[in-house]
């Protein structure tokens, strides 16, 4: 019960600050929302007895993204975009799309529950600790993808170094 | 008995400790700020405050009254909804932080997987908290100062987290009181096995705190007051608040992670064992300077406040001392570990901070660039390096049997051999610079 009052919290704020993100005219405003966003999608992963998955997602997107974004925007010009045109003229497609997506997702649901085998959910004291796991699984069976994504990585940010000096 | 113990242990204690950190800090930050800046006086051949209580003891409690009743002003132009939740992001974030500590076997409010993350990824949010309230001003010195500290922030995090990896490396979990009792197995602080990660850390935290000599979000001789420069009152009192809070948790984090936690100075040593007396020794010191004192003041308010400060320091005193001569096996005499844990985990957190108030008052500010090329070109590398040779110690130790004394004195030589040449490197580079600015 407490458990489903807790997940429904924080979807709603994930859903309504995700809205909230692509209205809002100010950009500060939505830099603000979009945090909020990624902090309630943060508070699902901790409801789930996530704790790495919550932590990490704590620690990279809202404690080192956002950090950025809001650096950036602080630099920009807010009163130009203010009186910009917010959205082109595809947003009714837009919103049918996402509304087909929504009405698609939720019919598989309601048909397919009761052929999905759910399993019963383990108690919370039975579950391993996470950060092992992880670690674990991703130096073992998922090595080779995890290295070439760190390679991916450093190439990246040495590309990035290259553009942004003009002498090296 | 042991039920009911064990049931208030669980149940009750970590929500007294809810209740006090939010309760207590103030009064801590506070206290923490008048130590400040008695320290400050010390240093400079001066008394600090004298007038508000006895030696000034009284002296935050007067400053809370006076910032609470002074006005709440937001200026007209600023971005009045951000403006007023900003102080709030860093002081929340702030005080999150500090759940996961273990101040002392007994006193955590919830031990969590990833203890440390929790504690390092929460006060990293309180960032928000000054760019948005630095932004939200709409004042030239306080985007400076926002800007400012969210690059300085951004840059020193790095080398902090690269730091503390070295040492989570040795203690191989992330729950703060599985570190602790990991150093308890090694016999050492994780301060000897990786002093470099350790300086790299002090470094680190002092800029990730905004303290001179890294204060340059606030630096009063160019940016008036930096990012706070538009609040006042209240709200200004609370991002002071937010960062001693800061303080205070970095200064957790050093203890738990380099020395040692609640651990008594060689714990695991029975020739010791006399330090267990320390901390009712040194606090009868405390009391009974309290007492020689309350002869010389003035009013007698003051001689009846220093008497009660005195008398309070001796019970505690009494308290630390009980556990030690109760009989054996007592219910008493299990009380030691958790309040002697909580009487050395504060003074090690105290200490540190006193570390803090030494440098910011021997060391002249830096300039952004020195700043920025310390944290890039010295400590990041040099926190890589050192992460390396902790790894090459550990492996020398398991694969090829090496002792202990052998492999880390070893890595320790290679790691500040680097940090020389780096330095040395770094040296030459802003020579040759000079040289071409002149020019």
């Amino acid at each position: 019960m407490l458990d489903q009052a807790v997940f429904y919290f924080f979807a709603a704020l994930a859903v309504i600050s995700a809205v909230l993100v692509v209205t809002r005219r100010n950009v500060v405003q939505s830099a603000i929302f979009l945090i909020t966003a990624l902090l309630a999608t943060a508070g699902i992963f901790l409801q789930l007895h996530a704790e790495f998955l919550f932590i990490v997602q704590v620690i990279l997107y809202a404690g080192g993204i956002m950090v950025l974004f809001v650096f950036v925007i602080m630099l920009i010009n807010l009163d130009v975009s203010l009186h910009q045109v917010q959205f082109n003229r595809q947003w009714w497609l837009g919103l049918l799309l996402a509304l087909v997506l929504g009405a698609q997702l939720t019919i598989a649901v309601a048909v397919g529950r009761s052929g999905l085998p759910l399993g019963e959910p383990a108690p919370a004291s039975m579950l391993e600790p996470s950060t092992q796991l992880v670690g674990k699984v991703l130096f073992s069976e998922y090595m080779l993808p995890f290295e070439i994504a760190s390679i991916l990585l450093l190439v990246a940010m040495i590309g990035a170094v290259v553009m942004g000096k003009k002498k090296i | 008995m042991h039920a009911v113990i064990n049931f208030v242990i669980s149940i009750w204690v970590p929500l007294v400790c809810m209740l006090l950190i939010v309760a207590v800090l103030p009064l801590v930050a506070g206290y923490i700020v008048l130590m400040e800046r008695k320290v400050m006086a010390d240093m400079q051949a001066r008394l600090g405050p004298m007038r508000v209580g006895p030696h000034g003891l009284l002296q935050p409690i007067a400053d809370a009254v006076k910032l609470l009743l002074k006005e709440d002003i937001i200026p007209e132009e600023a971005d009045k909804a951000i403006f007023w939740f900003a102080p709030l992001i860093s002081v929340t974030a702030g005080m999150l932080a500090i759940s996961p500590l273990a101040v002392g076997p007994w006193f955590q409010i919830a031990d969590l997987n990833v203890g440390l993350l929790f504690i390092v990824g929460i006060s990293a949010l309180g960032i928000f908290g000054i760019v948005l309230g630095g932004w939200s001003s709409n004042s030239h010195y306080s985007l400076l100062g926002a800007l400012r500290s969210a690059a300085q922030l951004v840059s020193y995090e790095t080398a902090a987290g690269m730091a503390l990896v070295g040492g989570l490396m040795l203690a191989g979990t992330l729950s703060t009181r599985e570190i602790i009792a990991a150093q308890s197995d090694y016999g050492v602080w994780f301060v000897f096995a990786a002093p470099v990660g350790f300086f790299i850390y002090i470094v680190a935290s002092i800029a990730e705190t905004n303290r001179a000599p890294f204060d340059l979000p606030e630096a009063e001789s160019e940016l008036v007051a930096g990012y706070m420069t538009e609040y006042s009152g209240f709200r200004w009192a609370l991002y002071f608040l937010a960062e001693y809070t800061n303080m205070v948790v970095v200064a957790s984090i050093a203890t738990t992670l380099f020395l040692g936690g609640w651990l008594r100075p060689f714990a695991g040593t029975p020739a010791f064992n006399f330090l267990d007396y320390l901390p009712t020794v040194l606090l009868l010191v405390v009391g009974a300077y309290c007492f020689y004192r309350v002869p010389k003041q003035p009013v007698q308010i003051q001689k009846a406040v220093l008497a009660a400060v005195g008398l309070g320091i001796i019970v505690v005193a009494g308290i630390l001392a009980a556990p030690l001569f109760a009989p054996a096996g007592s219910m008493l005499a299990s009380a030691k570990p958790g309040l002697h844990g909580a009487f050395w985990f504060i003074l090690k957190v105290g200490l540190y901070i006193y570390l803090f108030m030494w440098l910011r008052f021997t060391f002249p500010r830096y300039r952004f660039d020195q700043l920025m090329r310390l944290g890039w070109q010295f400590l990041i590398p040099l926190s890589i390096v050192n992460v390396m040779g902790i790894g090459l110690a550990l492996v020398l130790h398991r694969q090829f049997g090496w002792s202990h004394w052998t492999a880390f004195p070893l890595t320790i030589l290679l790691t500040l051999a680097v940090a020389g040449w780096l330095g040395w490197a770094g040296e030459k580079q802003e020579r040759k610079q000079a040289v071409a600015g002149e020019a």
